[in-house]
């Protein structure tokens, strides 16, 4: 028996056991920030709507570890998230919110028929702050700790299963 | 009804392939076996099932049928007819029954046509074709459905994919998958002959056409393939290296190594065991190419539906087929004896060199395809593309090719280098000739399309030398086959270079009225109008183009927006020249009224396609001439015996013959 004749057979196991590996690892499509660890660049936004005040790196500062929630009163995903953020709010979460390219009356018209879980909501309408935290889409949402780090980013709406693991990050930020 | 009529046809082709294997391997130990006899008449019978299957699920979408489920989420009762029949096959579950369906045919095939090999390796050959028949239909049947009905029917169907929406599709797919799948039929008898330890020449003779077959429609499936999304998609190449893409070309080569491996086998008795390993590679690159594309454990341009369930199906039919064909030829090939010994310069010897050639440059698509995954368990990803396939896989093509050019002039078994020295003399100094001339008339040209343009210029003109001092008339349909399709490897090779060293690109935005150059061309753009289309609507620029003082040719690009499913597509405008294509694409219009025109010219583009209907000409001359001489030599043989029979008969006659002589 010569031995060269296993060698085909033993590239293709090889092929099948990574494929195999591969095949039940969870797609990830998503490219995480790289600016997860680091401090909120410095930034500045004015009030997106007459109900909330506007927005500064520094409320981030007050030694509490909060929600930053980048949301669109023009995204779909962002009213399937509304009712997960209020009771995220209803535990005791302070979520910050900026709206992206927004107005600032659909931004009250949505907050008057979503409900309103933000302690603060502030405009980017060039999405400048959004690009700088390297968040690339509406939804998503940083938790930052109470010296303004950022520490995790959930790219897509909130869901239910998703409350609990917040909550957790939150909790371990703080 | 017909859903059901379909569905239940599927059923019962797949109990056919189970009696045509449970025949076929009890035929094994026992040939009188009752069950024996079956074989034949199950894949005959289940070749028309599997038809008629397909057939229902055309009729299905000719109907546009919404209570089917495949219809609904994949056809429009408003679509032109001819896409709602290619509708069928543009998705997951219809293609899947186009692919058993291209098996069972071609199993169909040989039982009905194939009576040259033993009947026991022919029953073996079956009953693996069975074999693997079986996986699929328990795939189709049971994960992925195309009958499935909905509880309760669509109003409106969802359409089709419009970049599928095309003349291309009709095409492509059906010619692609007769190649693919038709290699089934290269692995069963692989299979067949190492069961029955049967590796002779014969056995290649019975092999080669079918495989010549199924390559030539493999050659034809890509080239339509090439084209198509060359004109559909908008971006002016004509190939990508996408894993699908690759999918398609690796059978390809591993049929091509098995193409010529086969004929040593059949002329010289040698190279058994590697014939025997490419007939199992070669399908087995067709059944990766299968996993890879469905499983969507690669990302590409050819999104199926991707599902994890069917992905971990596919691979474990991969493990059943492709392990245990693997394993087989392990515990086997040992056992079949290498046959007939030969020199290095030799025909042998060449067609041994280009296999490898082949075969590397196999294994670096296979590589550069699988890269990603590989890397992926460590976390890494990657994109493998050109900057990789191109000069790693030139690597090894430019040896091949100028082996290409000199190994049909040699002779079998031992030759002398000096008898053909004045041919060689003079592709090379063609070569050099053409390659210096490029270098001095041209400016900056990279070192590949370079090394393309020469290589195809000696390869062209090397390719007819097989015939010099021959009468024409006599030279067999197989070398003229041989011939053409060297030649059109040759005309592909000088496309594909002349279009990546000379194209000329332009990216303007103009206004009604305006005019750009473009290579020698006046290009005007004359006006941009709405119009209507069965199931879109579109801008549609009116372009004139002018080449020098000649009569100005009108070209009409359009921005096509679909309306089911909503999207956008491009179709581009080509103007045709002996010597080029003039490509245009209408993009978005600005603000300020311009539309934005992307144009290019791209230099003898065309010979890639052209090539690729030559090289699949040359494998239909060969099937012809190999047919055609089987048949007279089998004829001349049956003749002889008879003659050998008379002789004897009359001499027992005459009284002449001793007895126990020459009867």
């Amino acid at each position: 028996m010569r031995w060269t004749l296993w060698v085909p057979l033993m590239l293709f196991a090889f092929f099948v056991g990574v494929a195999g590996y591969q095949l039940f690892q969870p797609k990830d499509e998503f490219i995480p920030s790289t600016m997860i660890g680091q401090a909120l660049p410095e930034f500045e936004l004015p009030a997106a709507s007459e109900t909330r005040p506007g927005v500064t790196t520094a409320d981030f500062k007050d030694g509490k570890s909060k929600l930053l929630n980048i949301w669109a009163s023009w995204c779909l995903p962002c009213i399937a998230e509304a009712p997960h953020l209020e009771s995220l709010k209803e535990e005791g979460v302070e979520i910050i919110g900026v709206a992206i390219r927004d107005k600032r009356e659909d931004v009250d018209e949505f907050l008057a028929t979503h409900g309103n879980p933000y302690s603060r909501i502030g405009a980017d309408e060039i999405s400048a702050v959004q690009l700088e935290i390297g968040s690339s889409g509406v939804p998503e949402t940083f938790v930052i700790d109470g010296e303004g780090n950022i520490i995790h980013q959930h790219i897509g709406d909130v869901r239910a299963r998703d409350v609990q693991r917040l909550l957790e990050i939150l909790e371990d930020a703080s | 009804m017909s859903a059901e009529l379909g569905l239940a046809a599927l059923w019962m082709s797949a109990a056919l392939a189970i009696l045509q294997l449970a025949g076929g391997a009890i035929a094994q130990r026992n040939p009188d076996a009752p069950l024996a006899a079956l074989v034949r008449p199950a894949a005959i019978l289940q070749g028309f099932l599997a038809v008629f299957s397909f057939a229902m699920l055309l009729w299905v979408f000719a109907i546009t049928d919404l209570s089917v489920k495949l219809v609904a989420t994949n056809s429009h009762s408003m679509k032109p007819m001819i896409f709602k029949l290619s509708g069928a096959w543009g998705n997951h579950e219809g293609s899947m029954l186009l692919w058993v369906t291209v098996m069972a045919l071609a199993g169909a095939l040989i039982a009905w046509l194939e009576r040259r090999l033993p009947e026991k390796t022919m029953q073996a050959t079956l009953a693996s074709q069975g074999f693997v028949a079986i996986g699929f239909y328990a795939f189709l049947l049971l994960s992925s459905n195309p009958f499935e009905r909905l509880a309760t029917p669509a109003v409106e169907g969802s359409g089709l994919n419009p970049l599928l929406q095309d003349i291309g599709l009709a095409f492509h797919p059906p010619t692609l998958y007769m190649g693919y799948v038709g290699l089934s039929v290269a692995f069963s008898f692989a299979v067949g002959a190492l069961l029955t330890r049967q590796v002779n020449p014969e056995f290649a003779r019975v092999m080669r056409p079918w495989v010549l077959g199924a390559w030539v429609f493999l050659t034809l499936g890509i080239t339509a393939g090439s084209y198509w999304a060359y004109y559909e998609l908008g971006w002016g190449g004509w190939w990508f290296w996408d894993p699908v893409e690759n999918a398609s070309l690796m059978p390809w080569l591993a049929a091509t190594a098995l193409l010529h491996s086969a004929s040593v086998l059949a002329a010289r008795d040698a190279l058994r065991v590697w014939t025997i390993m490419l007939g199992v590679v070669a399908f087995s690159m067709s059944m990766l190419g299968t996993f890879l594309v469905r499983s969507g454990i690669l990302t590409s341009v050819h999104a199926f539906a991707v599902d994890p369930e069917r992905g971990s199906f596919i691979l474990a039919l991969l493990c059943l087929y492709i392990g245990g064909a693997l394993l087989l030829f392990a515990l086997r090939a040992g056992s079949v004896s290498e046959g007939q010994r030969f020199a290095l310069v030799s025909r042998e010897g060449a067609l041994v060199f280009n296999n490898v050639m082949l075969s590397a440059i196999l294994g670096i698509v296979l590589l550069g395809t699988l890269y990603p995954i590989l890397t992926e368990a460590f976390d890494v990803r990657v994109s493998v593309g050109p900057p990789y396939f191109n000069p790693v896989g030139a690597i090894f093509t430019i040896p091949m090719l100028a082996v290409m050019a000199v190994g049909p002039m040699l002779r079998w078994r031992e030759d002398n280098i000096d008898r053909i020295k004045l041919p060689i003399a003079i592709v090379t100094v063609l070569v050099v000739t053409a390659a210096l001339a490029i270098v001095l008339f041209t400016s900056d040209i990279g070192v590949l399309p370079l090394l393309g343009l020469a290589f195809a210029v000696g390869l062209g003109v090397a390719s007819f030398m097989p015939l010099r001092g021959r009468n024409l008339l006599r030279v067999p349909l197989a070398t003229w086959g041989m011939v053409i399709s060297h030649f059109g490897i040759a005309v592909a090779l000088l496309g594909m270079a002349s279009e990546s060293a000379f194209t000329d690109e332009k990216l303007v935005a103009v206004a009604p009225g305006e005019a750009t150059q473009l290579s020698g061309f006046t290009i005007t753009l004359e006006s941009v109008d709405p119009i209507a289309g069965p199931n879109w609507t579109a801008m549609e620029a009116q372009i004139t183009a002018q080449r020098g003082d000649g009569a100005p040719v009108v070209l009409n690009p359009q921005s096509r927006h679909f309306w089911a499913p909503v999207q956008q597509t491009t179709e581009s405008a080509l103007l045709t020249r002996w010597d080029g294509q003039l490509y245009a694409v209408v993009g978005a219009p600005s603000p300020d009224g311009r539309w934005q025109l992307r144009l290019w010219w791209k230099p003898l583009v065309t010979l890639i396609w052209y090539g690729g209907l030559l090289i699949a000409l040359g494998g239909t001359l060969s099937i012809i001439g190999r047919l055609s001489s089987d048949i007279r030599r089998r004829q001349r043989l049956a003749r002889e015996a008879d003659e050998r029979a008379d002789m004897a008969a009359l001499r027992v006659e005459n009284g002449a013959a001793p007895a126990g002589g020459a009867a």
